[in-house]
């Protein structure tokens, strides 16, 4: 994986999926309309803000609540690059590996954000630097196995795989 | 060295003597669910697989219960998209009408029980924990590679044990113990973990009020809620259950990251505050909070005894006339026996609205959204900012008891201040 290099977008602890996608939006799976409105109940301005290659930084329990998976698709719609958050909520956590959201345990890199920072993400060493404030900080490597669904390109593409018995 | 109910549920249907928690496995899966939200993203992966039938069409069951009877043409679209995938593949499907929110059903059904392991794309499905099966909550790509598989992977969880004594006070109930919790775990304090409801006080609870409890396990993060099989359990899928379960048990020495123990003597009605599950407070200690709505349903309180509760206190009363009660019965069959013991003339006469099953406002879809300002006291699970409405309207979550004695006062209340 390529190192990620963004703007941070800082948000705080408990960020609920009816926050980072509102159910009056779940009439739809269009990853592009579902961006319209990513992040909308916790700053209605993000989605008008947010560039191409930005970066969630967040507190604990990024992604809690609703298992749905408009959540993540919604951030990466939005051209959202990765999320870092102190932890993430268990479902959040599959659905951004299964789609494909590069996603990072990181709280002190969390706390040390603020929204207009420049982090890089070095995947690979598990090291983000938050180049505004000259601070790096490790973050703990993915399991051999999850790694394998994200270098597939997700859980659909590793398992269409698997069915054909490639791996 | 020993093993919970939960671990041993995984080590067997992934065809392992033991597990551990942090082992990563796959497991073969007995039941997998989804809506009409999370189904229609989960059948445009399915197609992408390669694979043109699910493993197996009596595993898989399809419940068109979030936006429906359908709010509007795009949720129609979804639900279309949804049933006509149900009539292709041949799965288990349950139309308006003959239908109910997903997590009242299944259990009503007989289609999920001891022992069994269930996704469901629906963070809710740990509801199924309440009957002694492992089930927990996944999105709609896992369902996808579940249908088409029959198997998911899973991290095995460790396992906080949490005992429950003391005689319960009067008008508190499973929702009440479960709010304690949250309030005492926190939100994120059973993350990635498994929680297991156990004493004396659990063994005197109904299964109605275990599957609330159940049910909001994943408000304190849990990756699943669980619950020992005992009479209770096997009286209640006794004639509904039709495939061979099996009963775990947890070992005296297995393995606890924690044991919290709770005294629910001391246990009042539970309310929790916008915007976290987490903010309880005791009815005694809330104040003066006028309220603009009740909700009394969900597949946390939509049971026959929830029902039953808010009727005992609504009973020859009228809702406050600055407030909408809405009641949703949690199944059809729910629906019905309400019907058939006065439940819902009882309702109707003090002035509430009574709906066919949905899930409708506890997500803010539809059947009683909130405008700005507006608060609502709701029997239901999550009280995140804009959750059943406006992103400036408040939910603050309770049991029935609460709940209905919020509708006659106008102010959330205690069941005794109108009794």
């Amino acid at each position: 994986m390529q190192p990620i290099r963004g703007r941070c977008h800082k948000f705080g602890d408990d960020i609920d999926t009816d926050v980072i996608i509102p159910a009056r939006y779940l009439n739809t799976t269009d990853p592009q309309e579902l961006a319209k409105h990513c992040m909308e109940d916790a700053d209605p301005d993000f989605p008008a803000k947010v560039k191409p290659g930005d970066i969630i930084v967040a507190g604990k329990n990024f992604g809690c609540g609703s298992s749905r998976e408009h959540a993540p698709l919604a951030i990466k719609g939005a051209g959202v690059a990765a999320v870092v958050a102190s932890s993430f909520a268990r479902i959040f956590y599959r659905n951004a590996i299964n789609i494909g959201l590069p996603i990072f345990e990181a709280p002190e890199l969390a706390q040390s954000c603020e929204t207009g920072d420049e982090i890089v993400i070095y995947p690979e060493e598990g090291v983000i630097t938050n180049l505004t404030k000259n601070l790096t900080f490790r973050t703990a490597p993915f399991p051999p196995f999850m790694q394998g669904i994200m270098a597939a390109g997700g859980l659909i593409p590793y398992v269409a795989r698997r069915l054909k018995g490639e791996i | 060295m020993g093993m919970t109910m939960t671990e041993k549920i995984l080590a067997s249907h992934a065809g392992l003597k033991e597990v551990e928690p942090g082992q990563l496995i796959n497991a073969r899966i007995d039941l997998a669910l989804a809506n009409d939200i999370t189904a229609p993203l989960a059948i445009k992966e399915f197609r992408h697989l390669g694979v043109t039938k699910v493993f197996d069409p009596q595993r898989v069951v399809l419940v068109p219960d979030h936006f429906t009877p359908n709010k509007d043409i795009k949720s129609a679209e979804q639900a279309k998209l949804m049933r006509e995938f149900a009539r292709e593949q041949g799965v288990i499907y349950y139309e308006v009408g003959r239908m109910g929110i997903e997590h009242c059903l299944l259990p009503e059904e007989g289609l999920v029980g001891p022992g069994d392991l269930i996704v469901g794309a629906d963070s809710h499905t740990c509801t199924y924990g309440a009957l002694g099966a492992f089930a927990t909550g996944v999105g709609s790509t896992d369902f996808a590679c579940a249908i088409a598989t029959g198997e998911c992977w899973f991290k095995v969880p460790e396992t906080i044990l949490l005992r429950y004594y003391g005689k319960l006070r009067p008008w508190v109930g499973g929702k009440d113990l479960i709010l304690y919790t949250i309030g005492d775990l926190g939100v994120d304090g059973a993350l990635y973990k498994a929680l297991e409801f156990t004493g004396e006080a659990i063994s005197e609870l109904s299964m109605d009020g275990r599957f609330t409890m159940a049910n909001m396990a994943v408000e304190a993060g849990a990756k699943n809620g669980i619950f020992p099989v005992d009479e209770k359990t096997l009286e209640y899928i006794q004639g509904r259950v039709k495939r061979a379960y099996q009963i775990y048990t947890s070992d005296p020495d297995a393995r606890y990251a924690e044991i919290r123990e709770y005294d629910v003597s001391r246990i009042e009605p539970q309310v929790a505050f916008p915007h976290l599950p987490e903010n309880t407070k005791g009815i005694s200690e809330v104040g003066d909070i006028k309220i603009d709505q009740v909700v009394i349903g969900s597949c946390t309180n939509g049971r026959m005894e929830d029902l039953r509760v808010a009727a005992k206190i609504l009973r020859g009363k009228k809702v406050h006339p600055e407030v909408r009660l809405i009641i949703i019965p949690g199944t059809q069959k729910i629906y019905t026996q309400a019907l058939e013991e006065g439940l819902i003339s009882v309702f109707i006469e003090a002035g509430a609205a009574v709906s066919t099953p949905t899930c409708g406002p506890c997500l803010g879809g539809h059947m009683g959204i909130l405008a700005q300002g507006e608060r609502a006291v709701a029997t239901t699970n999550r009280n995140f900012v804009g959750r059943m409405g406006h992103p400036e309207s408040e939910v603050y979550l309770a049991g029935p008891a609460v709940a209905a004695a919020s509708a006659i006062k106008g102010r959330i209340a205690a069941p005794e201040e109108v009794l």
